[in-house]
């Protein structure tokens, strides 16, 4: 038996494909989460003419590791009224469903884990499980800012969740597949034939959609430190904040990512053309995660955080509405003008 | 026609835009912070700090014991003790004073005749332990002479005013 | 073999939590092993082959309905010796009416027969067609009607909802924000030069 063919059929080849498959997409993951904290604060930092962390390490770039590693040491703390088993299983749920919806997200063309024929739902799915992650913390922690912060994560990610949804069926209508790496397919070419063009307005939405699915601000309510001290982790400490902080941050890369695949054309380079097309996709993939991740925190760094019914306002009032007639427009422009695939 | 231009600025969210154009900009001018713990503001001769107990130049030590710190401390850190000397002078034996209280109001500086203990100008004495807060009198003459050149340049600044 | 073991681990795992829903002292437990048996569900959908309806299961049971329940039931105070209370006194009528379900259910399934038309495309092979787009040409093609119906039927009680929990209250003020966001500068603000003594009068 070769190598190549222990690995394409013996079960223990596929076991160790598989592991190393996961470990190629969270060790990145995780160090880019990493330095995503790093930036974001450098970017807070310059916004407000302030230099951020620079001392751990060449311009501070060790205190990612340094911040993870306080985390780690510190005593993790379960309070005493709290569900103990539900306590620490919220955490858990945040950081894993963070994980697993990179399973279908495509890298390069043919570089994703599991080609499934239904990739946009199952990202949708997993993006919608975040919320049970904070519900559980926000009851388990038997505490009343917790508990509140949870109410509002959840009315909140419900909301959004249907703009989203939306701005998916638009996506799909005009690339006529619910496979990621044929969304991107469809979208072949400079960056002028990218969706993020001609589904401008709805490319706004999801961004803004994404911060609310997030907790970004401006919707940081969950956790708005003026009001609810930390929100749903108000009672956590320690690596049970960290899973959290974690799932968090690798939440706002992965719709960074989704944000990449549906609307600026995945692994295609902006520039058709030769000097540009020598550089691997992932790379491209990656600058554009980069883009967004910017202007996430550029978004941190400008605007002030909603009130809860403006919030709610601008879900249910602004944004279903024009979501809903977009998705019209488009299917009538698609059937009229035959510009949808096939 | 201005509920059109009212729309249309609703809706292509102009005043939004402004607003990260201009934190944009302000990403990219210079920083105002001071890059504290390698580069540090200016201090005024009359910042008070960490405490001291200064010597004159033949390494006697300046305190008479005379307690009116001790009396005037609002926050009662002050502890003094004293015995006459071998040599007839009177001295203290015991000189605590208790950081954790200490209010640095500069009243013990004011109210000492022999200029003995000042508040120097170091800022940066913050410790692991409580109890390394409570300064007794080897660790004030000890900062004393460690700061000196610096607390007779600053009085030396404050002697037209006082 | 694996097939077969994934079904039975999840097929458990969905009739323990079921069963767990209903006898689970604390309501938020109750749901959350709700949530775990959609999940079994979905699971059970993907090995069937059906990952379109296994994805819509977790949107829309997992994602929003049961988001919802956990949302009312966290906010319940329950006190679980007053619901016991009564429990002796409401047996009879319970297991009275428990039993007679079951009987029904048991001469349904008694009566049950596979038609021989299903029965063949239960063994028919999964076509290469995804089957989000088989059940699109099924939904969009011959069971337009009843897919439209359906629709109208849900689109009816949601308006109903909305005009039974609708109540226009006289006299309340609210925020105008298209008003607010329309405000100019101009509009708002007049710069007067003042001289010392005379103030302004407008």
């Amino acid at each position: 038996m070769t190598l190549a063919q222990f690995f394409t059929t013996h079960w223990l080849g596929h076991l160790i494909v598989m592991v190393a498959q996961c470990l190629a997409i969270v060790v990145p993951l995780l160090v880019a989460v990493a330095y995503m904290t790093y930036a974001d604060r450098k970017i807070w930092a310059a916004i407000q003419l302030r230099r951020g962390p620079n001392v751990v390490g060449p311009f501070g770039l060790l205190q990612p590791f340094a911040d993870g590693l306080k985390l780690v040491l510190k005593e993790t703390i379960v309070p005493s009224g709290a569900n103990k088993v539900l306590f620490v299983l919220a955490p858990m749920i945040t950081f894993i469903t963070a994980l697993i919806a990179w399973a279908v997200v495509p890298f390069d063309d043919g570089w994703v884990v599991a080609d499934i024929n239904v990739g946009i739902l199952y990202l949708f799915a997993i993006s919608s499980l975040g919320v049970y992650g904070i519900m559980i913390a926000g009851w388990a922690s038997n505490s009343k800012y917790a508990f509140l912060g949870a109410l509002r994560s959840a009315a909140q990610m419900v909301s959004y969740e249907v703009s989203i949804g939306f701005v998916l069926i638009t996506v799909l209508l005009c690339a006529g597949s619910l496979n990621l790496s044929a969304i991107v397919k469809a979208q072949e070419g400079g960056f002028w034939s990218w969706y993020w063009l001609p589904l401008f307005p709805m490319f706004i939405v999801f961004f803004i959609s994404a911060l609310a699915e997030t907790n970004r601000t401006p919707f940081d309510l969950p956790m708005s430190e003026a009001e609810l001290v930390a929100g749903f982790h108000t009672e956590y400490s320690a690596m049970t904040f960290g899973l959290f902080f974690l799932g968090e941050y690798a939440n706002m890369i992965l719709l960074s990512g989704m944000g990449a695949v549906l609307f600026l054309g995945g692994w295609y380079s902006p520039l058709p053309f030769a000097p540009f097309t020598w550089i691997p996709g992932v790379v491209w993939f990656a600058l554009k995660i980069a883009v967004l991740l910017f202007v996430f925190s550029w978004t941190k760094g400008t605007v002030p955080r909603y009130r809860y019914d403006q919030l709610m306002r601008l879900g249910w009032k602004v944004f279903l509405p024009f979501s809903l007639l977009w998705v019209a427009l488009t299917a009538a422009a698609i059937q009229l003008f035959g510009w949808g695939p096939g | 026609m201005a509920f059109l231009d009212r729309t249309a600025r609703t809706f292509l969210l102009s005043e939004i835009v402004a607003g990260f154009v201009l934190t944009l900009k302000y990403i990219f001018k210079p920083k105002v912070t001071v890059n504290y713990p390698f580069e540090k503001g200016p201090l005024s001769p009359r910042f008070r700090g960490e405490h001291a107990l200064r010597r004159y130049s033949n390494g006697e030590e300046r305190c008479i014991a005379c307690k009116l710190c001790e009396a005037i401390c609002p926050a009662l850190a002050i502890t003094i003790e004293a015995e006459p000397r071998a040599d007839g002078s009177r001295r203290t034996t015991r000189y605590d004073i208790d950081m954790t209280k200490c209010i640095y109001c500069g009243y013990c500086q004011e109210s000492c005749p022999v200029d003995a203990i000042v508040e120097g100008p170091n800022f940066e004495f913050s410790t692991e332990t409580r109890e390394e807060l409570m300064y007794d009198k080897e660790k004030l003459l000890a900062n004393g002479d460690r700061w000196e050149a610096e607390i007779a340049a600053n009085l030396a600044a404050e002697a037209p005013y006082r | 073999m694996i097939h077969a073991l994934a079904f039975y681990v999840f097929a458990a795992v969905t009739v323990v939590s079921a069963f767990m829903v209903i006898s689970a002292r604390n309501p938020v437990h109750s749901v959350l092993y709700l949530i775990l048996a959609f999940f079994n569900s979905a699971a059970l959908f993907l090995l069937m082959g059906a990952e379109f309806i296994a994805m819509i299961l977790v949107i829309v049971y997992v994602g929003a309905v049961a988001v919802l329940f956990l949302f009312v039931v966290m906010m319940l105070d329950i006190n679980i010796a007053e619901l016991r209370q009564g429990f002796l006194k409401y047996l009879p009528i319970g297991a009275a009416v428990g039993i007679a379900l079951f009987a029904e259910i048991l001469l349904a399934l008694g009566a049950w027969s596979v038609s021989p038309v299903a029965a063949g495309s239960l063994r028919a092979k999964v076509s290469d067609v995804p089957n989000t787009e088989a059940l699109g040409r099924l939904i969009y093609t011959d069971y337009m009607f009843l897919f439209q119906a359906a629709g109208m039927v849900l689109l009816i009680a949601m308006i109903g909802a909305i005009v039974l929990t609708l109540r226009t209250r006289p006299g309340v003020r609210r925020q105008k924000i298209a008003a607010q966001i329309g405000r100019r500068r101009e509009e708002a603000v007049v710069l007067v030069k003042t001289r010392v003594g005379e103030g302004v009068s407008s």
